[in-house]
């Protein structure tokens, strides 16, 4: 992420502080623990004049559709939210809309599928931004699988709760990249992709598990 | 209403191990996901059909007590009579009341799920009543002992082996195997029970606040039958089911039937305005209405879950759910399975019990972008979650308690970014034991949960912000 930003002409910066926006817990209905991890998220990220890019959709709605709920009694931070939710960006969303400065010639070779993230596609509705970029970039081919758009499994402490069932969904996401024939499967948040490699990896799968930055950024390891 | 604990992982576990009924959920599954995408995409104004719906749902909770009175005042106009239910058990009295003032001896029944809320054929029938279910799903489950798998589609279950089987053990005919020789098996041992029906029982899709009309949507004619042949019809409406003007049916008519089966309309759609008037020379001489509440008035009061009661059990949601895939019906371990079945039951039943199923899902949204009234489903999803967790503050479980205790430290050491590095030190050295090449296997409980079938990812020794750290250091004074 930090090659492709940096080579579209943009000074990235890493604030040292930052830890977690609090969704773990938050999606495990523990309010409380999600505020106190969600408050420092608003420390570290301050007022919102610079922009803030993430790479996974789940953690931007989680700024932008939750945390307005979470802190709806408490006007100081909710007015901060306000400030960071409109200027915090999902990473395809944010290249797409720069993408003339962006360099195309990612030295990966081969086809690609794309898996919809639930978040990134159903919270945040960004479902072309991704797709434009990998087919933009020189030989590199997107082929779609069936049920792009099912979830793979993961669902945060839903894997860990219900692991077998969990499981039966990522082995039908798993099918259905091994059967689209690509040689690699790209994604747009980290929670899908630690899903997904954990099968294939597992299985010995030959596809390779990337997100859309380490496609864009792929370099010959020779 | 439950009395045991739903227990959703060992549910699921069962179901899962049969390649079957996996089998069986994938057609059904794709096969109305595929037909309900057809029929939408005939809708050019389908966006605006789903807000009106809603806003009128939306509108209808907020004044529900004075729509339920006008709807009253509505049905006693036009001579039917209005039962108020507060709970299963006066709803099923007051059926069995009705049946025994008016010496009923056999019922048909329509399909509805309100009655299977209530139980009520096990409280006809051990009232020494008849009861018989006519919709043809809905009578196979019956024959079984079973329960229903889906809202709409009961028997999706049973393939047409194990029905040509139950039909022969029943009925003493051969194992037929096409299932129009099956359905017409069925029809005609049904049309018997419809010729000695005295009373006819069926659910309610719609109710019409201003003309007291009562609509059924079906497909097999079965529920026409039922409501207008035997001389008593008794109606059980969910307290939510109203719609104010007759006029705006319509609306409700297209969404469901296109969310629901892929229909532009559904084969039957009953309007019913009251019994049979003087100088009519059919339908029943009685028509109740049953309004049944059993908690649907303490969600109404929830400003954070009320949406739960726009439902209008099209069953889209259940279609779409990827964890239904996988699972089927039967894990919800009540009437409504799927996401509907994960939000309405924990709130229909003691929290406790139910527990498990707000969080049966991982929270995709699919089913909020498939719902006609656009319930958002995992907004409610997760303010359930909440209430279990502040509702077992007091005495949670083992595994409860395990998981606060993790979330306290959790959120201890993500807030302080000193212990956030010192603890991914600490993980760098303790994933020693389990490191393969970059990941990790074999991990102790609760990580073995992941790690049973799937690799974890290692910490790297040395973390992006060290890396960053080195490279950027002079760069250092903004942060």
């Amino acid at each position: 992420m930090l090659k492709v930003l940096s080579g579209m002409g943009l000074e990235v910066k890493f604030p040292q502080n930052q830890t977690c926006c609090g969704q773990p817990a938050f999606n495990s209905g523990h309010r409380k623990e999600t505020e106190k991890v969600a408050s420092h998220f608003l420390d570290v990220f301050g007022d919102g004049d610079e922009a803030i890019v993430c790479p996974s959709g789940s953690c931007v709605s989680m700024v932008k559709h939750y945390y307005p709920e979470l802190f709806r009694n408490d006007p100081e931070k909710l007015s901060r939210v306000e400030k960071i939710s409109s200027n915090i960006y999902e990473f395809s969303e944010f290249v797409f809309q720069r993408k003339e400065t962006l360099s195309l010639n990612s030295a990966y070779r081969g086809r690609v599928t794309f898996h919809d993230s639930c978040h990134t596609l159903r919270e945040l509705g960004i479902n072309s931004q991704p797709r434009e970029l990998i087919k933009s970039l020189n030989g590199v081919e997107l082929v779609e699988m069936e049920m792009a758009d099912a979830c793979c499994g993961f669902g945060g402490t839903f894997s860990i709760k219900y692991p077998e069932v969990s499981k039966s969904m990522l082995q039908e996401k798993t099918d259905s990249i091994l059967d689209s024939g690509a040689d690699a499967v790209v994604s747009t948040d980290m929670g899908c992709l630690m899903n997904i490699k954990g099968l294939i990896s597992r299985k010995k799968m030959p596809v390779k598990v990337l997100h859309l930055a380490e496609l864009i950024a792929f370099e010959d390891t020779k | 209403m439950i009395t045991e604990r739903i227990d959703f992982k060992k549910n699921s576990a069962e179901a899962l191990k049969s390649p079957k009924l996996k089998k069986a959920l994938v057609n059904f599954t794709d096969r109305s996901r595929n037909s309900r995408k057809k029929a939408i995409s005939e809708v050019s104004e389908w966006e605006e059909l789903r807000s009106e719906a809603r806003r009128i749902k939306e509108q209808v909770i907020n004044n529900l007590d004075s729509y339920l009175l006008e709807l009253e005042e509505s049905v006693t106009r036009v001579g039917g009579k209005v039962h108020w239910a507060k709970n299963a058990e006066e709803a099923s009295s007051i059926v069995v009341n009705i049946a025994r003032e008016n010496n009923v001896r056999n019922v048909v029944k329509s399909k509805s799920m309100a009655t299977e809320e209530i139980e009520l054929n096990r409280h006809l029938i051990s009232s020494g009543i008849n009861t018989v279910e006519t919709d043809l799903g809905e009578y196979i489950v019956q024959l079984c002992n079973d329960h229903p798998f889906h809202i709409i589609t009961p028997a999706i279950h049973k393939t047409k082996e194990d029905i040509s089987k139950l039909f022969s053990e029943k009925f003493g005919v051969p194992e037929y195997e096409e299932p129009q020789e099956l359905t017409n098996i069925a029809r005609k041992e049904l049309r018997e029970k419809f010729l000695s029906a005295d009373m006819g029982i069926s659910g309610v899709n719609f109710a019409v606040a201003e003309t007291g009309t009562i609509t059924i949507v079906e497909n097999e004619g079965n529920a026409r039958l039922a409501t207008t042949y035997p001389d008593i019809h008794v109606a059980i409406m969910g307290i939510e089911k109203i719609v104010p003007k007759f006029e705006q049916l319509s609306i409700f008519l297209s969404l469901l039937a296109r969310s629901a089966t892929g229909q532009k309309s559904s084969t039957y759609v009953s309007l019913i305005t009251g019994p049979r008037r003087e100088g009519e020379s059919d339908g029943p001489r009685q028509f109740h209405l049953v309004f049944l509440d059993n908690g649907r008035s303490d969600i109404a009061k929830s400003k954070e879950t009320r949406e739960s009661l726009y439902c209008i059990r099209c069953g889209a949601c259940i279609n779409i759910c990827p964890v239904y895939r996988q699972v089927g019906g039967h894990s919800y371990g009540w009437v409504y399975s799927g996401p509907i079945g994960a939000v309405i039951t924990p709130q229909l039943n003691d929290l406790q019990k139910t527990a498990d199923l707000p969080f049966a899902s991982s929270l995709c949204g699919a089913c909020r972008d498939v719902c006609p009234v656009k319930i958002d489903f995992p907004h409610v999803l997760l303010s359930l979650r909440q209430r279990v967790v502040e509702k077992t503050k007091g005495k949670p479980n083992p595994a409860q308690f395990m998981e606060k205790m993790a979330f306290r430290i959790w959120s201890f050491v993500f807030s302080k970014p000193f212990y956030y590095n010192l603890a991914g030190r600490m993980m760098v050295f303790l994933q020693y034991f389990y490191q393969k090449e970059n990941e990790l296997q074999g991990l102790p409980y609760p990580f073995s949960k992941w790690t049973k079938e799937k690799n974890f990812p290692a910490f790297s020794k040395k973390p992006f912000r060290r890396r960053w750290k080195e490279k950027y250091s002079a760069k250092m004074e903004h942060q």
